[in-house]
């Protein structure tokens, strides 16, 4: 099956494990008490690099993404020092995961004349009590600052922001105050994701039951921000994400796309294509300890791999597709009349299925009647 | 003969009493201080042979045993000390020459004790009366020795006092014992003629039987007749318990021990069944007592489908051991294909299932208790109703009958109150009210077992502190306003989920399960409506709403093998569940709502 969207090349995913403080529901690998090992996972993640590189496993990056943790807080020469390092395609997307405090304007620069070309903040709201909520450090004056040093760096057309709906103590109102506020930032975002609060299991949040998001008021929360940034002229293109016409995450639509993408630095994932259809996942250890380790010894960084044969791999593009703009064939799906229960939830146009605002918050239900490819053929 | 005492110095008896006053720890002692069981073998409850006993501090089948005491034979017959079981106490006693009534000092006489202490007067049972735990603070032996004075009129000063636990009074226990009851009487030149009374299932050897002797002599190598039965066995092994097995070449009369004849089927030899010799029976069977009758009925049903076999070979093992629990296979619509067995009360159904989940490994699904009924059909006809999916439609439906029963509560008197509005929401009619002593009261209601199934006991015990106590009998049928209600998952009606109720009852029954089944069952992706209907009237009535929220937020790299897998155990736990009405249930929703309440 043709991919609706063109071949998208091959991204570099940059680990960063280390953050101030943990908020309340992250359960990402990131530390808030190794930052003395700042300079040797940099150095580590430039050695495996190197190593991937000289193995043939780096093509030249159409795209790299700085994730975390809080890469913003790697001094800005280390990060340039791995990005440096990374072969890239003319026109790369270079992004770096910002939290608002951390952005200065030296910071900026240096990651300008590295060669980073967008950065996505981690807003999550624009309501101080919200943001309290949430075990945040920043305050909306931080946001409204960082925005506009982006802008005065030349990034004004390319940085998105992260929000997160559903905390505790978030009324609709705030909801509704936050994406306004986002929105007449100075510049206004080209990108925004917006996602539900999710309890991991582990997480401080997962421990307070009273904090546990409501599933209703998150569906009201998405769909007005559904509402609001469109008629802002930002238009979803993923369940979580939306976005200027052209402003898409490019790196992103990558892993949309089951598209290949090596990861570095520890707990990173990497996908690459095998031959006959099918794909291999692996993925790195998770603490920097162990990875910078590996990497002095030589030894493989590798915690655990899966296969994944053409038949599953093309189910899996199904649901990964379902969740995009692009949606899905219409005949992957039951027509409305075979399943009344897609009726409001699936819109049928051009020969494809796409999710309807309702569907989207709804997209396991609408997954699991995907009909399943290696079943059908 | 077995090494046992001449005859005259034979002592037969029961130690009857309530629940936690200590009768298994006074076996214990007994054993011990008659040296039949070495310190260092002794465990607590020895004569509890089963986990399940000895976790839950309560005795369930009868034992007995066979200790010397100063040149005396004493057979120890422990019986179980919870009302579901007190048939197991009238063959107990039809065994004995006498009881020992041991009464919690703390406490005083209980309903049940003293409902068997009536039945060993009636047998001509010699009693002898011990209050126990006189070490506890709280011990008030002489304000209980006086009620028991008035009660049961056995003078104060022959009320022995101990305790079990430091061994205080317990020989003076045995030598009253020997003292006091009588001896056996017996011709070991008639006819045999031996009293099972109780039976159990050992896989290795077969049936074996507890039996006294009443005439004559039992030795092995014969063959015997079992009289009710009208079968012959040949006798393979006699012998007495001391405790463990220990086999013997005779047993004459008035002694006590057990018998194996190569029986595979407990219904064979059952309790109050006589057993004589084939070449020279008896002229006449002993007098028998009636077999225990299922009160209680549920459904049982294997939470995976394919256990249905399981279940099948674990009832019939379980019955080997325990001939009154029925069973007959049912089928329900929701729940597929299980049993409809019968039990002696709530406690016997809670044993049964919990030795069946134990013992064989099964996960059970129960469906609500329910007492039989009796359906009187407007044709002139009559139906028996021990499942509300058998109750005929109400036009067909003349009157309906339930079973009462005459239950009798003892209680300080401070409760008359709280028990009084008890029994009255519970349908009940006073027979009487007496004061047994200025602090203690006995209040005797007819009741509808029904009523007494649900969780009467637990609310008794909770509105009382745990002192008030019960005893029942059967009283009867009675006519009465009763009515099937249904519930109805998105307008299919759940079998599972029907009940009988009376009338009264009905609003708050189709309440309760429509609320629980709200909180049960998850939100599918449309609005489900929950009703509670009396012949097709709707009298309760929750919506579980249609779900809003189900998708993975965050899909990047590290997402994305994750996703795939939630989304396989989605799939996985859709086809677990029950698709009823086109909503999907899953299994714990039924265990939960069919759960009693606590």
């Amino acid at each position: 099956m043709a991919s609706p969207i063109p071949s998208p090349g091959f991204g570099v995913y940059v680990h960063v494990p280390f953050c101030s403080r943990r908020c309340d529901y992250c359960a990402f690998a990131t530390w808030t008490d190794r930052h003395h090992l700042m300079g040797d996972y940099a150095a580590a993640c430039v050695a495996e690099i190197a190593r991937a590189t000289s193995a043939g496993e780096l093509d030249a990056a159409t795209s790299v993404f700085f994730g975390g943790g809080t890469p913003s807080l790697l001094p800005a020469e280390e990060l340039a020092a791995i990005l440096a390092a990374i072969a890239k395609a003319p026109g790369a997307e270079v992004t770096v995961e910002c939290n608002p405090e951390t952005v200065t304007a030296e910071l900026l620069a240096c990651y300008r004349s590295a060669g980073v070309t967008r950065l996505s903040f981690g807003v999550q709201s624009m309501a101080p009590h919200v943001l309290a909520s949430l075990g945040r450090e920043h305050d909306p004056a931080a946001v409204t600052r960082a925005v506009a040093l982006a802008g005065d760096a030349g990034y004004g057309d390319s940085y998105s922001v992260d929000l997160i709906l559903g905390a505790a103590g978030e009324s609709i109102a705030d909801w509704e105050a936050t994406l306004a506020a986002v929105l007449a930032l100075d510049p206004a975002p080209a990108h925004v994701s917006a996602y539900s609060l999710t309890v991991e299991p582990g997480t401080p949040l997962a421990k307070d039951p009273q904090r546990a998001p409501d599933p209703d008021d998150q569906a009201d929360k998405y769909l007005l921000a559904d509402q609001v940034l469109s008629d802002a002229g930002l238009s979803w293109y993923e369940v979580s994400n939306w976005s200027r016409p052209g402003a898409e995450c490019r790196h992103n639509q990558l892993y949309w796309t089951q598209g290949p993408y090596r990861g570095i630095g520890c707990a990173a994932h990497s996908h690459a294509l095998v031959a006959g259809g099918g794909s291999r996942r692996w993925w790195n250890v998770r603490t920097p300890d162990r990875y910078i380790n590996l990497v002095s010894t030589g030894a493989s960084t590798v915690a655990a791999s899966e296969s994944l044969p053409a038949t599953a791999r093309a189910l899996e593009a199904l649901q990964l597709s379902l969740r995009t703009a692009a949606g899905v064939p219409a005949d992957a799906l039951p027509s409305a009349e075979e399943d009344p229960a897609l009726e409001d939830l699936v819109v049928y146009a051009g020969g494809r299925a796409v999710l309807t605002p309702a569907g989207r918050l709804l997209a396991n239900e609408v997954s699991l009647r995907l009909r399943d490819p290696a079943a059908s053929r | 003969m077995s090494d046992a005492a001449p005859m005259d110095r034979i002592r037969n008896l029961s130690i009857v009493a309530h629940v936690d006053h200590g009768k298994s720890t006074l076996s214990d002692r007994i054993l011990e201080l008659t040296g039949a069981v070495d310190a260092r073998d002794m465990r607590e409850q020895y004569l509890d042979s089963m986990d399940i006993e000895r976790e839950r501090g309560i005795t369930i089948k009868a034992q007995n045993v066979r200790v010397g005491w100063k040149g005396h034979t004493i057979h120890l017959i422990d019986t179980p000390g919870h009302v579901d079981f007190g048939y197991e106490v009238s063959r107990s006693l039809a065994a004995c020459e006498g009881v020992v009534l041991l009464i919690d000092a703390a406490q005083g006489i209980e309903a049940q004790t003293l409902a068997n202490a009536y039945q060993a007067i009636e047998n001509d049972l010699e009693i002898v009366c011990a209050l126990n735990k006189i070490d506890l603070p709280a011990a008030d032996p002489d304000r209980y020795a006086a009620e028991i004075e008035s009660v049961l009129g056995i003078p104060g000063d022959q009320i022995i006092r101990m305790s079990a636990k430091t061994g205080v009074g317990v020989t003076d226990l045995l030598d009253a014992i020997c003292e006091r009851i009588p001896p056996p009487a017996g011709d070991p030149t008639a006819p045999l003629q031996g009293l099972i009374f109780d039976s159990y299932y050992d896989q290795y050897r077969g049936v074996v039987s507890a039996v006294r002797i009443m005439q004559g002599v039992l030795r092995p190598d014969v063959k015997l007749r079992f009289m009710q039965a009208g079968r012959t066995h040949e006798v393979e092994e006699v012998g007495v318990r001391t405790p463990l097995n220990t086999p013997v070449a005779a047993l004459g009369p008035g002694e006590v021990g057990y018998l194996i004849a190569g029986i595979k089927d407990v219904g064979e030899a059952r309790s109050g069944e006589t057993v004589t010799e084939a070449a020279r029976p008896a002229a006449a069977p002993l007098e028998g007592y009636r077999d225990p009758k299922p009160m209680v009925f549920c459904g049982l049903y294997p939470v995976e489908g394919d256990d249905f076999a399981d279940l099948r070979e674990a009832l019939e093992k379980m019955r080997l051991n325990d001939a009154s629990v029925t069973y007959e296979p049912e089928t329900s619509g929701a729940l597929g294909f299980g049993f409809r067995c019968g039990f002696l009360g709530l406690l016997h159904m809670e044993i049964v299932r919990e030795r069946l989940e134990r013992e064989f490994d099964l996960a059970l699904i129960a469906t609500a208790p329910s007492v039989e009924y009796r359906a009187h059909l407007t044709d002139g006809g009559q139906v028996e109703v021990h499942n509300p999916s058998e109750m005929p439609p109400p036009q067909k439906l003349e009157s309906i009958e339930e079973p009462f029963l005459q239950a009798t509560i003892l209680s300080p008197t401070e409760y008359t109150g709280t028990l009084m509005d008890l029994c009255q929401s519970r349908r009940g009619d006073m027979v009487r009210m007496e004061y047994l002593s200025p602090e203690r009261l006995e209040l005797v209601y007819r009741i509808p077992l029904a009523e007494v199934v649900m969780d009467f006991f637990d609310a008794l015990k909770s509105r009382t502190k745990g002192y008030a106590s019960l005893d029942y009998e059967e009283a009867g049928w009675e006519q009465a306003d009763l009515v099937k209600i249904d519930i109805l998952l998105n307008g299919v009606p759940v079998d599972a989920f029907s009940a009988i109720v009376h009338k009264s009852q009905a609003q708050e029954y189709g309440r309760r399960m429509t609320e629980k089944l709200r909180e049960l069952i998850p939100r599918q992706m449309f609005d489900v409506p929950i009703q509670a209907g009396v012949g097709g009237r709707i009298i309760a009535r929750e919506t579980v709403k249609a779900k809003r929220k189900d998708v993975l937020s965050k899909c990047y790299g590290g997402d994305i093998t994750r996703k795939r897998k939630l989304l396989e155990k989605q799939k996985e736990g859709k086809k677990r569940m029950k698709n009823i009405g086109r909503v999907e249930v899953p299994q714990e929703a039924f265990i939960q709502a069919l759960r009693l309440e606590e």
